[in-house]
């Protein structure tokens, strides 16, 4: 068995109002940057993971997220990275 | 008939949903304690408002996964009623009692206020106690209640009679914006396909007494007794 950290990444689902994302840019706007086109605010989870190898740990995040760490019915997930912990 | 009142760490309005089975409505009611794998015995069940959890994650994403919510979700597919308010409707959205998600409030900001709703259907199990097209008043206390649904949902909640409550302007507030949260479609509360688990973001709990204003609340939960004693 080996040890990953892996860190996920949840967002609310492009199209939905994030009326954080929305304050946040509005106060990027208000410092001078005009190019903010648009933000939106999520979660950013570090786990670490005892598995096989790393495609299983791999799995078993993408499993995670869609059974708890993000709803399904308005966020999307991604794995934005895995390291040997 | 027998009421039982789930509580989770953080529930908050367990208490006054008791009140208000035992004293305005005179029925039974019991405090089903999260970590319990019994109902016993209970006809409806009552997930009460509250910060389960700590709404950590998401509001109602952890509560979802207490030992008690496995019995709660197999009752409710056995036709049992279920009444989820406030917190108890994101754990029942969580949960996948109902479809939708609660996000957090369009303004970011936490309201606690009296708000009116138009009952929008009064032939459900929890609404035929009011008269159609009713305007009540009914106080909200919530940050997450902004009701979203994919378009195709929605038209099917509104197409299929499950819109229970929607947010209206207050009569004696007409001035506010009736919308308190940027719910999709002003929605306030559904009703499953089955039309026997309710989820609404108002506290029709609080509102069963004359002494503490307009008690708007009291006809829903008499509207379960007339249903299940006819």
């Amino acid at each position: 068995m080996s040890r990953y950290k892996i860190a996920v990444q949840v967002v609310p689902r492009r199209g939905l109002l994030d009326p954080q994302g929305k304050a946040v840019a509005d106060a990027l706007h208000s410092l001078g940057f005009s190019n903010v086109a648009s933000v939106y605010v999520g979660r950013h989870m570090v786990l670490e993971v005892e598995a096989a190898d790393e495609g299983t740990a791999r799995e078993q995040t993408n499993r995670m997220c869609a059974q708890l760490l993000a709803n399904p019915v308005t966020e999307d997930f991604e794995i934005a990275s895995v390291l040997s912990a | 008939m027998k009421f039982g009142i789930i509580t989770f760490p953080g529930s908050n309005c367990d208490y006054d949903a008791y009140r208000a089975v035992v004293e305005a409505i005179g029925q039974e009611a019991v405090y089903l304690w999260h970590k319990d794998h019994d109902l016993q015995g209970s006809e409806v069940i009552v997930l009460p408002g509250g910060f389960s959890y700590g709404d950590y994650l998401r509001a109602g994403a952890i509560a979802r996964f207490s030992p008690i919510m496995r019995e709660v979700v197999a009752h409710a597919g056995r036709g049992a009623p279920v009444v989820a308010i406030c917190n108890g409707f994101q754990i029942a959205c969580e949960a996948g009692l109902l479809p939708g998600a609660l996000l957090r409030n369009e303004s970011l900001k936490f309201v606690c206020a009296p708000i009116g709703l138009r009952v929008e259907n009064t032939s459900t199990l929890f609404t035929n106690g009011y008269h159609e097209n009713q305007v009540i008043t009914l106080p909200i206390a919530h940050g997450d209640g902004r009701y979203s649904a994919d378009d195709e949902t929605l038209d099917r909640l509104e197409g299929e009679g499950q819109v229970a409550f929607r947010y209206v302007p207050n009569r004696n507030r007409p001035g506010d914006s009736c919308n308190p949260n940027g719910s999709m479609r002003d929605i306030a509360g559904i009703v499953n396909e089955g039309g026997n688990v309710l989820g609404m973001m108002p506290h029709p709990e609080r509102a069963v007494d004359p002494l503490l204003g307009a008690p708007d609340g009291l006809p829903l939960f008499e509207s379960i007794l007339h249903r299940v004693h006819a």
